[in-house]
């Protein structure tokens, strides 16, 4: 896109943004309010605490330091190994609709001063699925936080491997693990945080390889989806089955963290894993 | 020429070997480890230790059965977490004690359960492959049938993958291809053709480094030969891997299991930017 349409694509959607108060219903709890009122809360509804799916865009604009994030592997993109019918062009669809490039956005930046190796997976871009230039990308930045001894944290929101890629969607599950053992063979640290919905691959991957794994209230996080499961059992899921109190519960997760409290979750943890500060003697 | 739905059917054929014929054909002395030290046992992985060629072996395989009893057991070669738990157990074990690791991959998938949901099935998947990816000892892979997804990759994340000529390997069962591109399951085969899962288009892919030849129709226990054939790659690759350092293996490994694209379309990268 040339500069110009650019912004002024940049500037009608500013414009949107602060006309646009309309009436929303939230699903959670049927509560009505202004459109500004939940955008204000992050995107979780003031009164019954649903946490709606937010972009990846949105996520670095709320997590990162101001100013302090660089997007890396921005080129990376996918090729089309099974010669997929319709895959480029849907790429291609995907791409001019979200914006993005690909399904996860990385780069370096600052929480709360410390910097780190940053990934933020965004579900708009083909489920938030999982192929060989998503793969690529999340290796390439495990491998360089290696290098420059960072943390990684990652924001995960995925539906699994990308089918259009086959196999070798499939083996980024390995490679992306080999990265992130690597990583943490040098004592550094990775925090996953899985936010609605992290399934399939993604999950049996990187994703659970955390050495702290948060998650947002209400996540689907799981490897089967709930309707493989149902199919294959044949009897009817427990109420919350999959969600991220349920993972909690069953000992999958760290904590269930409000995303309104985050950012300051991980600046904490990211602290308490750098140098130790000296205490100032008197 | 046989298609790939045909293949994926011979991949199936209850009459094909499972794990534990290949284990009693190959390997001397096998003695089965069970539990997982956590929670409990999963029959669908038959695992333990034995010696191949006179040097001890770690084996771990993934078991279908043969009867309905048998296969309500095994899930039908489904594991659970504490399936691939008792795997990574075992595969610290054999790093210990500096033995080769040998898998047999035979599973539609892993289980898709409540159990094995709540016990973080993906979360043992995961660490089983990050362990096998870094693992300080070889680790040898053989498809014998159908390798299913994040289950079967679970327990292939090694340093060789030998395949048996009809055995298949990919992302999700054509079945569940076609019904989650297409919407529709009736067009599997269609989807077996695109999905590049033979043993030869991975081989093509660069996914899979051997390719052990079945005799027309398929292996069956009525073809001794394919297990000699089987052991006499095993041994092959084992002689090629030990005399590498554990350092070293693993970094050809690492290198292995980054590369593996690349004998495909690379992602495109229109300049560098790291
Ligand atoms: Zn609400």
């Amino acid at each position: 896109m040339n500069p110009f349409a650019r912004k002024k694509q940049l500037l009608s959607a500013l414009k949107d943004i602060k006309d646009d108060n309309n009436p929303v219903t939230c699903k959670g709890c049927g509560e009505k309010y202004g459109e500004r009122e939940l955008r204000e809360n992050m995107y979780v509804c003031p009164v019954c605490g649903r946490h709606y799916r937010v972009s990846a865009p949105y996520r670095i604009k709320t997590t990162v330091d101001k100013g302090t994030f660089k997007e890396i592997c921005r080129s990376i993109t996918s090729g089309d190994p099974l010669d997929f019918p319709g895959y480029g062009e849907k790429l291609s669809e995907a791409r001019k609709k979200t914006g993005l490039r690909e399904a996860v956005i990385c780069g370096t930046g600052r929480i709360d001063g410390i910097k780190a190796v940053l990934c933020f997976m965004d579900s708009r871009f083909f489920m938030g699925s999982m192929g060989s230039a998503v793969g690529e990308k999340i290796t390439r930045c495990f491998e360089y936080a290696a290098r420059k001894k960072l943390p990684a944290v990652v924001f995960a929101t995925s539906g699994g491997a990308r089918m259009q890629e086959g196999i070798l969607s499939l083996m980024q599950m390995a490679k992306t693990s080999a990265a992130v053992s690597a990583h943490g063979e040098k004592g550094l640290l990775f925090i996953s945080v899985m936010t609605d919905p992290t399934t399939g691959g993604v999950t049996a991957s990187f994703a659970s390889l955390g050495d702290i794994i948060l998650a947002e209230p209400g996540a689907l996080i799981g490897f089967a989806g709930p309707r493989v499961i149902e199919q294959t059992i044949g009897q009817e899921l427990p109420e919350g089955f999959q969600r991220a109190e349920y993972l909690l519960e069953h000992g999958q997760i760290d904590a269930v963290v409000d995303r309104r409290e985050l950012k300051k979750t991980l600046g904490d943890i990211l602290r308490l894993h750098g140098k130790p500060e000296r205490r100032k003697s008197s | 020429m046989i298609s790939a739905a045909e293949r994926v059917l011979m991949a199936r054929a209850p009459e094909r070997p499972v794990a534990s014929d290949y284990i009693e054909n190959i390997l001397d002395g096998f003695i089965p480890l069970a539990g997982d030290r956590l929670h409990g046992e999963d029959k669908s992985i038959l695992a333990g230790i034995g010696s191949l060629d006179g040097i001890p072996v770690t084996v771990i395989g993934q078991l279908k059965g043969r009867t309905i009893e048998e296969n309500i057991e095994r899930r039908f070669g489904m594991a659970s977490p504490e399936g691939y738990r008792k795997a990574q157990r075992l595969m610290k074990q054999a790093e210990k004690f500096h033995r080769p690791v040998i898998t047999f991959v035979d599973t539609p998938g892993a289980y898709p359960g409540i159990e094995a949901e709540a016990g973080g099935q993906g979360e043992a998947i995961a660490r089983s492959i990050a362990l096998m990816s870094r693992l300080k000892t070889p680790c040898i892979s053989v498809f014998i049938g159908e390798g299913g997804s994040g289950g079967a990759l679970a327990l292939a994340a090694g340093d060789r993958i030998i395949m048996l000529e009809n055995s298949i390997f990919s992302i999700l069962s054509p079945e569940g291809f076609a019904s989650i591109l297409w919407k529709d399951s009736s067009r599997w085969e269609e989807a077996a053709e695109t999905m590049k899962l033979t043993a030869s288009d991975l081989k093509e892919l660069g996914v899979c480094d051997v390719i052990v030849p079945e005799p027309a129709g398929g292996v069956t226990l009525e073809t001794p030969k394919v297990f000699g054939k089987v052991r006499e790659e095993l041994i092959k690759a084992l002689t090629e891997l030990s005399g590498i350092s554990p350092e070293k293996l693993v970094e050809k490994r690492y290198r292995r299991l980054r590369m593996i694209d690349r004998a495909a379309k690379r992602p495109s990268e229109e300049k560098k930017d790291m």
